[in-house]
């Protein structure tokens, strides 16, 4: 078998972190429930923690690792206003999508 | 072995990603988020973050996603949508496809340009970032951290005060019209004139301690 001596290299994450990227990103940019582009958010700050640390590994330093404890602080910092402004959305108008958030004006 | 967990953990965050692109139903789009962030999480582990895969079940699988889930349940609007609708129009889906692509093969053509190796400065010998087997992971990054990283943890803790005011004022919202007539708001305003104006029962119950 092929997969059998195939060895996984850092690159095999790198491209596994970029695919979750890119779907994170297409997500961001196709879906217009506010909540569902909030994930897909998360998605691509998880893709880029992937790639964070398989470069710490890679060039045998922490400081990949450090900033991905930032990422984490970032992230739930981001989620809890984030979620804020959404329900402040979801109250004012229940069906409300992306595009509607210019209902909070004023 | 190495092989085996990176094809199932590494299926298990494509298929979560796509669930949650895919899924029309904001709960399940939930549920599919986390087995991406569990599937990072084994990820981790197999590149000895221990740690950090320890730190990302608790905080995104255990608090984040709950989170998510609580505002869907809470505002109720955990129904499903028809993903069919174009939204915006002028074939935005395209365009989105053609910008996922472009963002997908820029890294690809960037790695392939190296031949797939990684190559960088590293840490220098003798410095005390280097990843070694002998101390954990967790002991290099907490030193990292309240070392090198001093100034930036301390920021974060101002980030994180921040965003709880931020959530506090956002979930608050008080029109000027209805401020006065928030129990709250009348409340405060009792004691105060309370405190200004001190009837005759206060100052009789309470006297003053010579």
């Amino acid at each position: 078998m092929m997969l059998a001596v195939a060895e996984v290299t850092p690159a095999w994450y790198l491209i596994l972190g970029s695919i979750l990227f890119a779907i994170g990103s297409v997500g961001l940019l196709v879906r217009r429930n506010p909540l569902v582009m909030f994930m897909c958010v998360e998605l691509m700050l998880n893709a880029v923690t992937l790639t964070f640390v398989t470069f710490s590994r890679m060039l045998d330093d922490i400081d990949g690792q450090t900033v991905v404890v930032f990422v984490l602080v970032v992230a739930a910092a981001e989620v809890v206003v984030g979620l804020g402004i959404i329900v402040a959305l979801l109250r004012k108008q229940p069906a409300a999508t992306a595009d509607d958030i210019n209902v909070l004006k004023g | 072995m190495e092989l085996v967990v990176f094809l199932v953990a590494g299926g298990a965050c494509i298929a979560g990603a796509l669930g949650v692109v895919l899924n029309s139903n904001p709960v399940h789009a939930a549920l599919s988020l986390v087995g991406t962030l569990f599937g990072i999480a084994v990820l981790f582990v197999a590149q000895e973050a221990n740690f950090l895969a320890a730190v990302q079940v608790i905080v995104y699988a255990g608090a984040i996603v709950v989170l998510f889930l609580f505002v869907l349940m809470l505002l109720g609007v955990d129904r499903a949508e028809d993903l069919s609708i174009e939204p915006l129009g002028g074939g935005q889906r395209i365009a989105a496809g053609v910008v996922g692509l472009g963002v997908l093969a820029l890294p690809l053509l960037a790695m392939h340009a190296t031949g797939w190796e990684v190559t960088g400065a590293g840490a220098r010998p003798g410095d005390r970032n280097l990843l070694d087997d002998t101390s954990p992971d967790v002991a290099q990054l907490g030193e990292s951290l309240f070392t090198t990283y001093l100034f930036a943890f301390e920021v974060t803790s101002v980030l994180l005060v921040i965003a709880v005011v931020g959530a506090v004022v956002l979930a608050r919202k008080v029109k000027r019209a209805d401020y006065v007539a928030d129990p709250l708001v009348a409340a405060h305003n009792d004691a105060l004139a309370e405190v200004a104006e001190p009837t005759d029962e206060i100052s009789e119950s309470e006297p003053v301690p010579s």
